[in-house]
């Protein structure tokens, strides 16, 4: 049966290379974002690279009123729905410690507006009864860090609430995927200085869809990051608190 | 927009630079960033020497800018974004039916740079340039978008095609492509006994796509002994090649010293039977030979290479035999060299394409090779020839400019374009090309 993914926060660099591998695979798309010209190239671009369909729709996460046209669209839609969830932002830390209200944005881009989002599309996935959820968090959800604790926050809020809904979909037969990716070569990072083991958009979506296949419920993205976070979750608090990793 | 601090070179390594750079995921990104703080485009670092740095400045780095944006399967006409590469146009569009009208020699070139550097393929004999297929481009200027053609803009789309990107950064282009009679080519090899024979097979070759490959080692009765490959494409069933051995660390010094080349070269001559033979590939194995091997160019260690191609008129074949000879004699050739016949197909002001021979060669770089070098570009000038600004890394002002007889008219426009010398590249002001008024 032929599948299509709703993709939110489809302008985003690791988004835009997944809607590329999924579309060579012959799969659909329906590019959510706020980029609304952005997102007709990069459906014009799947169409050319083998989505037998390619659409752009308009998703804000922090547009509540965006969300139900989504649904409605999907609606329409034959065959497997699968959603793969790519919105996120990562203010500086110091920039949020100088402007606290930016804490109420990072965690509606990265946690809240999605999962109001996936909740809304919920009854619909399990009316299908079949499909797969794919959320993008973060390694830095894993522990909240000097660093970027705001965005971790809202990662590890995200983690919890898939692993939830997986708990839920999974018993009428949708899977969900926590994504953890570690530093990737994107938009968000482009800049930074000294990141560790950057990957490209690319593997992280090729990952996804490898993921997708075999029912993974979490993944680590690259994997070498799944034995760095198990270290990093077994430090005691009482010697992380003192740390700057 | 946002910048990181990164050292990068060309493909050949030996010229450097360190500069902030930019690397724009959106049409709306380049715009803010050319009408604020305009910085010289570059693509995939393909070129060999600095047309592609700008040591101590900026660089927009387009590689990320690669959508597709329309394509008419009726006419073949397709619209891209500049960071678009040709091997991933060939990739997609093959199955189609479609090919690039143009290829150079790597698929890792996008057509951004396709275009600055208005490059030429083993059809350029029939097919010309790659700006020759340009129906038009969109440059992003300081006022935001400007649709080109070569018909309106005349002088614009002249500076531009070839124009070292000059005029400032082009956001997409539209071209039509070449019909692809099926997804693999036939090629036909020759085995060449030597310089004299080479020439009139290459002035008789009525193939789409035809290249020669020579033994730059070989002297005496077999100077310029080689291969000639003619090839059409066909379809048939024959599985694609697997992708992407990588050349890890750099290779150490003796990897492509004298003695292995010259082995190498009689090895793989001889792997053509003497009679000749045709055989199937699949299309980007013919195209883009090297490209299985990413980062191929560490193979020539850490101080990296130089490419010299020149091309010379037809009548100055004698001239480009002498630079064989003086090549052969010196033993400081490498495999990988090239000589092509050239049709007079050129679309810019400063295109490197003229009727004629070209010849490209790769040296390993020592002070022995930058000497050698120097005097095949004075060769070149005696000869009325050309020396090719993509692979160049050592030409001196004096010799350049003479080559490049329209070399004013894409001063006056370029000038015009970016009176504050924005897009200025380290190659730009090593040849001094912006120096005059
Ligand atoms: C193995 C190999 C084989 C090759 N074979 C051939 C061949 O057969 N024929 C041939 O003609 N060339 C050949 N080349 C050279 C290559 O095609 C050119 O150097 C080409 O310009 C490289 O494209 P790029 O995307 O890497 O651009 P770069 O090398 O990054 O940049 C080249 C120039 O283009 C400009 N530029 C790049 N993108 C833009 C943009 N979007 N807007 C404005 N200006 C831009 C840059 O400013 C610079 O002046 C070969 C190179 C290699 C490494
Ligand atoms: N890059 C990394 O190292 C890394 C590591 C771990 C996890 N991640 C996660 O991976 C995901 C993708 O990020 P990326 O690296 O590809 O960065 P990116 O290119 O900056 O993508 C961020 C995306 O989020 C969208 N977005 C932000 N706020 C939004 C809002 N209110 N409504 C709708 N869309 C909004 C952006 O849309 P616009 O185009 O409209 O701005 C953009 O598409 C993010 O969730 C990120 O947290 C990234």
């Amino acid at each position: 049966m032929s599948q299509t993914w709703i993709i939110v926060g489809a302008t985003s660099t690791i988004a835009r290379a997944f809607a590329r591998q999924a579309a060579a695979r012959g799969e659909g798309v329906l590019l959510a974002g706020r980029d609304m010209s952005e997102l007709e190239s990069i459906a014009a671009d799947c169409g050319f690279r083998g989505a037998p369909f390619a659409e752009a729709i308009a998703f804000d996460a922090r547009e509540p009123a965006s969300f139900a046209p989504i649904l409605e669209r999907a609606r329409g839609i034959k065959g497997t729905l699968s959603v793969a969830v790519f919105v996120g932002s990562m203010p500086d830390q110091e920039e949020i410690d100088a402007e606290p209200s930016l804490v109420d944005g990072t965690i509606t881009d990265s946690f809240t507006g999605p999962a109001h989002l996936l909740t809304l599309l919920a009854p619909l996935l399990e009316e299908r009864g079949h499909g797969t959820v794919a959320g993008v968090g973060s390694v830095a959800g894993d522990r909240g860090r000097l660093g970027n604790y705001v965005y971790g926050a809202s990662k590890a809020g995200f983690h919890a609430y898939l692993s939830g809904l997986r708990n839920r979909l999974g018993r009428s037969g949708v899977h969900v995927i926590t994504v953890k990716p570690g530093t990737v070569d994107t938009a968000m990072t482009w800049g930074m200085e000294k990141l560790p083991f950057v990957a490209q958009p690319e593997k992280i979506a090729s990952d996804i869809l490898r993921a997708a296949d075999r029912k993974k419920d979490i993944i680590y993205t690259p994997a070498i990051w799944w034995p760095i976070m198990t270290i990093i979750r077994s430090i005691p608090e009482r010697i992380f608190k003192k740390m700057e990793i | 927009m946002r910048w990181k601090t990164v050292e990068y070179t060309g493909w050949g390594r030996v010229l450097k630079a360190r500069g902030e750079v930019a690397r724009p995921e959106r049409a709306s990104a380049l715009a803010a960033t050319t009408s604020e703080e305009p910085a010289p485009a570059v693509g995939m670092l393909r070129s060999y020497g600095d047309a592609c740095l700008n040591d101590a400045g900026r660089a927009i780095d387009m590689t990320r800018m690669d959508r597709i944006l329309s394509f008419d399967p009726e006419s073949g006409m397709v619209h891209v974004e500049a960071g678009c590469q040709i091997g991933q146009l060939l990739k997609v569009f093959v199955p189609k039916g479609w090919l690039p009208p143009v290829m150079p020699g790597t698929g890792f070139v996008t057509v951004g740079g396709g275009i600055a550097m208005d490059v030429h393929g083993k059809n350029h004999h029939g097919a010309g340039s790659f700006g020759q297929h340009v129906t038009e481009f969109t440059l992003m200027t300081k006022d935001g978008p400007k649709v080109v053609t070569p018909k309106k803009n005349a002088s614009l789309f002249k500076a531009t095609v070839g124009g070292l990107g000059q005029t400032g950064p082009i956001l997409s282009a539209k071209f039509k492509m070449h019909r692809a009679k099926g997804d693999v080519i036939v090629v036909t090899e020759r085995r060449v006994e030597n310089w004299e024979e080479f020439l009139p097979l290459l002035d008789n070759s009525d193939a789409t796509y035809s290249v020669g490959w020579i033994d730059a080692t070989a002297k005496d009765e077999a100077l310029g002994r080689g291969i000639l490959e003619e090839a059409e494409t066909g379809g048939g069933l024959v599985k694609p090649a697997k992708r992407g051995r990588k050349v890890p660390l750099d290779a150490p010094g003796f990897a492509l010293s004298p003695t292995v080349v010259r082995t190498f070269n009689a090895l793989y001559w001889r792997k053509v039977p003497t009679k000749g033979r045709t055989v199937v590939k699949p299309i980007d194995d013919f195209f883009f030979p090297l490209d299985k091997i990413h980062d191929w160019n560490k193979l020539y260690g850490k101080s990296g290479f130089h490419q010299f191609q020149c091309v010379v008129p037809i009548a100055e074949a004698g001239a480009l035999r002498e630079m064989v000879e003086k090549v052969a004699a010196s033993g400081l050739a490498s495999p990988l060299a090239v000589l092509k016949r050239m049709g007079p197909g050129r679309a810019g002001y400063m295109s490197f394409p003229m009727e004629g021979y070209t010849l490209a060669l790769d040296f390993k770089k020592s002070h022995a090779a930058e000497r050698l070098i120097r005097e095949l570009e004075d060769m070149t000038v005696a000869a009325s020839g050309r020396i090719y600004l993509a692979k160049d890394s050592l030409g001196r002002p004096e010799n350049i400019l003479g080559m490049y007889p329209e070399y004013k008219d894409w001063l006056k426009t370029v000038n015009k374009m970016d009176p504050d010398q924005a897009f200025e590249t380290d190659l730009v002001r090593r040849l001094k090309l912006r120096d005059a008024t």
